[in-house]
């Protein structure tokens, strides 16, 4: 199973990108553990500069943006 | 070339519409299908050509460079790269704490800050298709000045005391700063296609509606109220004028881009240009909602100084241009 984290201060896009990557896994079915970190310190430990970011198992994987779909089923490869 | 959008507003008034061509309803129609069309046909092909070049451009490129480079070419870099970067005013937060945490003086990371809503394409683009050139580059250089002069100053007062604790931390550690590493990430033409017209889409949204009633409004000024009102109230007799201005200019943060066409019908009208580039500036740079986040990584003492700091500086600006009259 993947510890994904999703990165951001509470923004639109980053409830999008939480949405997506919850839809995307329930599509291919793969189970994952998702958690929406907001916490500023959190953040900034994380090493993310820009929101929304993702990590897969700790490794930071995308940031800036939403992914679309196609990065989106990368993360679960 | 742009001649095109005055024939166009020709064609459209005086022959589909049959307007007789001196009255002030026919002046205001002109100047609205006009500048709707000039605007919205340059911002969708410029953000476009702007979009593709700064693709690969991101947050956590300049994070890389600008660590450990000397102070004031910092400053320098700074605020080019603040004006150039793209990122999601909701990464402002994120973006300024990965700064610290690598160790980037705090004025830079303040110079980058206030560049970047100041300098961005959208204000950039309808300043040049409206106000000219001339304008456009006088406004580009006061913004870096503006940047790069707040981030020395923050600095020389040593701002980092009054940043939230966790953040005032890293600068007292006496290790070094961890060392970033970057990896370039190497785009595509379809790659940068497909994040141009993203970020175009995403822009032109959002924005498309409060550049028509930004230029209806200026239409209606253009039409209905007389030069010489202007000329009386907000002339450049009247030194509280720009004070004035700019201290307005704060709640308009909500939307910049409706400000532009206004203050073309004002300039035309013979408000001085002081006036209008320190109304201009202040409304894009003093937004009450960033403040409002940045609350959360510094203490309001440093915020009310930077919002102080913009404010006399954009008077004294406005004052000046207005005396030297452009």
């Amino acid at each position: 199973m993947k510890n994904i984290n999703v990165y951001g201060s509470g923004c639109k896009n980053c409830t999008n990108t939480a949405e997506l990557i919850e839809k995307t896994a329930k599509q291919l079915q793969i189970e994952i553990k998702l958690s929406k970190v907001s916490d500023l310190q959190a953040i900034m430990e994380a090493g993310v500069v820009s929101t929304p970011a993702v990590t897969v198992d700790g490794k930071l994987v995308h940031a800036g943006s939403v992914p679309d779909v196609q990065t989106v089923k990368e993360f679960f490869s | 070339m742009l001649d095109w959008f005055t024939y166009f507003a020709d064609w459209v008034t005086y022959s589909l519409f049959k307007l007789s061509a001196d009255s002030k309803f026919a002046d205001a129609v002109h100047f609205f299908i006009e500048d709707t069309a000039k605007i919205l046909v340059l911002l969708i092909v410029l953000i476009y050509l702007i979009a593709v070049v700064r693709a690969t451009l991101n947050p956590e490129k300049v994070r890389y460079y600008l660590q450990g480079k000397n102070r004031f070419l910092g400053y320098i870099l700074g605020s080019i790269f603040g004006s150039v970067t793209p990122f999601c005013s909701c990464s402002s937060i994120p973006l300024f704490m990965g700064f610290v945490s690598a160790r980037i003086p705090l004025g830079v990371t303040i110079a980058f800050l206030l560049t970047s809503p100041l300098i961005n394409e959208v204000v950039v683009v309808m300043l040049g298709s409206l106000l000219g050139l001339k304008f456009t580059l006088l406004y580009i250089s006061i913004g870096l000045a503006l940047g790069i002069t707040a981030g020395f100053l923050v600095d020389l007062i040593k701002g980092e005391r009054w940043l939230a604790p966790f953040l005032a931390e890293q600068y007292k550690r006496d290790d070094a700063a961890p060392v970033l590493e970057y990896q370039d990430k190497v785009m595509t033409l379809a790659e940068r296609h497909q994040f141009a017209k993203k970020e175009m889409l995403t822009i032109f949204i959002r924005i498309w509606k409060w550049v028509v009633l930004g230029v209806a409004i200026g239409a209606v000024i253009h039409g209905a109220v007389p030069a010489a009102w202007f000329g009386e109230h907000l002339g450049d007799r009247q030194w509280w004028s720009v004070p004035v201005a700019t201290l307005l200019a704060i709640p308009m943060y909500v939307n910049a881009t409706a400000i532009v066409p206004i203050l073309e019908s004002l300039l035309l009208k013979g408000v001085p240009l002081g006036t209008t580039l320190a109304f201009c500036m202040s409304a894009v740079a003093v937004s009450l909602p960033e403040f409002m986040m940045l609350k959360q990584v510094m203490s309001s003492r440093l915020l009310i100084l930077i919002a102080a700091y913009l404010l006399v500086a954009l008077s004294l600006l406005g004052w000046l241009f207005n005396a030297v009259n452009f």
